[in-house]
């Protein structure tokens, strides 16, 4: 029998592997950041060990800088004392880190791909829930727990039982307007916040072929939010063009050996899955969430649910209190939820693809009166970049922030937060009950969607744009 | 890492489902570079919450926390788990765990026993009828025990059976691992020398 893309590579990394115990599996790339990693390094200092592979090691910093004055001292003390426990770790035990206003800083999901370490085939881990986005190289990538972070700082290996494989197969084309974003917030309301548990995802069929490495990443970064252990996408063309010339890609020989070895990393046509969805692109609509966890999504058009419309009784009583906590009244059309903040940003949608749609939606028109909108781009080299093609101008003229590389207002632990009661549209991944600042209510919401919904102050899509005069506001 | 063969401790029922990491602790609270003190930010958002169950008097030196489905979702933050062990919890009951939650766990000692979610309900209701009562968590025998008499619930508890070996025997992961050094050693031989690395010779 065949084997499925994730048992190829996984087989590929097992370094010992007995009966009754999980597999020992090798660590390609380990990337780290300020907040998971301090008490690894201490345990490290405590029992007198080493960093194993320095070399397969990174580190950046993204979950707790600001994203103004990013030039000076920060200033919350805690935030500054984790920042530099960082930099200290980092320099005793010789890792590569980059901090802060160096060109490569930014959240680690977006810098791994930028730099060209993530590549098809490897085994990618990070103290991060959101490792998955890596997947969509046709890598195993996932988050683990400080204790793991130290487990693979001592040892570049982790134990782990081998995850059930399950197919997503997304049949036909997305229609246009439509992203990455709302085929995986549909399918999180389809399989529920714990349908991926224990397995290995991979996504597949013609509308995941046909998105680009960005809207790839955005699918896979996604799989934590329905339990999933890790998320892939067989590489292809798209994959390989992507990495080809970026800093830390195979080069000359090196590259066509790579290539001739990714190529091999699909799954056999005679593969079993221990589970199979298929869902059809050419029905999918904007998509947002309405509730407290990225399961409890409808489309754009529709109505915010009731309790009743629930047949599972922890799913009713979960909606009761997701409403209560969201201050929606059942019935109530999304598209007339009135928003405040707009939030574009985050390892699921701060790329530069996705700033770029942003501006082109936002170009010539203005974020509505009482609505604020916020760009952080997900790392320095994607604020440059942006910067260099006129996209700040765009975003400023349209009176939304611009702002510096981080996680941002995506978990608020830095001083971007909304405030208690206020509503916002946010491109990241998590609408949990006080993600973005105690007391906030979030909507999940795609690129387009955001940046519509901030020039309309409602949730709504460009399609409900009158037609902007560029040039002028 | 301590010991863990069984626990009993006043059970504290949070009737509640899709408990993720950030509600266990907020973001805001993992400044601190320490494995300590984490106990402040424990369910904060609900603890100014009167009504909120870890406020009862009742549960209070509460060690057995029994939640509802898919607790410990969400971020992979270890500190959700520190903040419970910090708060004195040993074990949480639940029917189905985040995965990495379920993982932190195991590494850092604190118990998570996944369980029937008709049991689950039977402790709640046992717990709210009779507030302070205990629970037990068998790590030998794998049950969870509560209650006494024709009412007494006992049932057998899921957990892998490597985490277990481990907690039974209060066993360092990394203190293992290293004893495979030869065998990471020769896996590292066969790596293909095209595959990326962060440090270059200069
Ligand atoms: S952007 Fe958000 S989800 Fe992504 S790594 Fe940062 S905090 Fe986590």
């Amino acid at each position: 029998m065949g084997k499925t893309l994730a048992e190829k590579v996984w087989d590929e990394h097992v370094v010992r592997s007995v009966d009754g115990e999980p597999d020992l599996l090798y660590v390609d790339l380990h990337l780290i950041h300020e907040v998971t990693s301090p008490q690894a390094f201490d345990g490290l200092r405590l029992a007198g060990r080493r960093v194993r592979r320095p070399d397969l090691t990174l580190a950046t910093e993204d979950h707790n800088v600001p994203t103004i004055d990013w030039d000076k001292p920060i200033a919350d003390p805690v935030s500054r004392t984790q920042v530099d426990t960082l930099r200290r770790n980092a320099e005793e035990f010789g890792v590569r880190l980059h901090p802060l206003g160096d060109i490569e800083q930014g959240i680690v999901h977006v810098v791994g791909p930028q730099l060209g370490l993530t590549q098809p085939g490897m085994t990618i881990v990070c103290g991060d829930s959101h490792t998955s986005t890596h997947g969509a190289f046709g890598a195993i990538a996932f988050g683990i727990g400080t204790s793991e972070v130290e487990h693979v700082l001592a040892t570049q290996t982790l134990p782990q039982a081998k995850p059930k494989t399950m197919s997503v197969t997304i049949d036909g084309s997305l229609p246009e307007g439509v992203t990455g974003k709302d085929m995986v917030l549909a399918l999180i309301a389809h399989a529920g916040t714990g349908g991926g548990q224990g397995y290995i995802v991979e996504y597949r069929g013609q509308a995941i072929e046909e998105l680009s490495m960005e809207g790839r990443m955005t699918v896979c970064n996604m799989s934590i939010e329905w339990g999933a252990k890790a998320g892939m996408i067989a590489p292809d063309q798209t994959t390989f063009d992507y990495i080809e010339g970026r800093p830390e890609a195979p080069k000359g020989a090196d590259w066509d050996v790579a290539v001739a070895h990714w190529q091999t990393l699909r799954t056999d046509d005679d593969a079993v899955f221990d589970r199979e969805i298929v869902m059809d692109a050419t029905t999918m609509t904007p998509f947002v969430t309405w509730g407290t966890n990225p399961g409890q999504g409808v489309p754009l058009g529709a109505n915010v649910p009731g309790p009743e419309d629930f047949d599972d009784v922890q799913d009713r009583i979960a909606a009761e209190n997701a409403l209560r906590y969201m201050g929606l009244e059942a019935g109530t059309p999304m598209r007339e939820v009135k928003v405040d903040t707009v939030f574009v940003g985050s390892c699921t949608n701060g790329r530069i693809e996705d700033l770029r749609l942003a501006a082109s939606i936002i170009e010539g028109h203005h974020v509505a009166a009482d609505t604020r909108m916020l760009v952080v781009p997900g790392s320095a080299r994607v604020r440059l970049q942006a910067e260099g093609e006129g996209l700040d101008v765009i975003f400023k003229q349209a009176g939304a922030e611009w702002r510096g590389a981080g996680c941002s207002m995506c978990l608020g632990m830095n001083p971007d937060t909304i405030a208690p009661g206020e509503r916002s549209a946010s491109t990241s991944n998590r609408n949990f009950e006080g993600r973005q600042g105690k007391g906030g209510r979030t909507h999940l919401v795609s690129v387009p969607v955001a940046a519509a919904t901030a020039i309309r102050g409602t949730l709504s899509s460009p399609a409900d744009l009158t037609p902007a005069t560029v040039g002028s506001n | 890492m301590d010991k863990f063969t069984s626990h009993t401790g006043v059970g504290v029922p949070l009737r509640r489902s899709n408990v993720d990491t950030d509600q266990i602790i907020p973001a805001e609270y993992l400044k601190r570079v320490t494995r300590t003190g984490f106990e402040d930010g424990l369910f904060a958002a609900w603890r100014n919450d009167p009504s909120f169950v870890l406020n009862n008097q009742a549960y209070a030196g509460g060690s057995v926390l029994v939640a509802g489905p898919d607790f410990g979702t969400g971020s992979s933050r270890e500190h959700a788990v520190w903040a419970l062990q910090n708060y004195g919890f040993r074990a949480v009951i639940s029917p189905r765990f985040g995965d990495i939650f379920r993982g932190n766990s195991g590494k850092a000692g604190l118990v998570a026993a996944q369980v029937d979610e008709k049991v689950v309900q039977r402790i709640w209701d046992l717990l709210d009828a009779e507030p302070g009562a205990t629970v037990t968590v068998d790590l030998e025998s794998r049950t969870v025990r509560a209650g006494t008499g024709i009412d007494a619930i006992e049932d057998s508890f899921d957990i892998d059976d490597y985490t277990r070996w481990r907690l039974l025997e209060g066993l360092d992961d990394i203190g293992i691992t290293l004893g495979h050094e030869a065998d990471i050693a020769a896996f590292e031989t066969t790596r293909p020398t095209w595959k990326p690395v962060t440090l270059h010779a200069v």
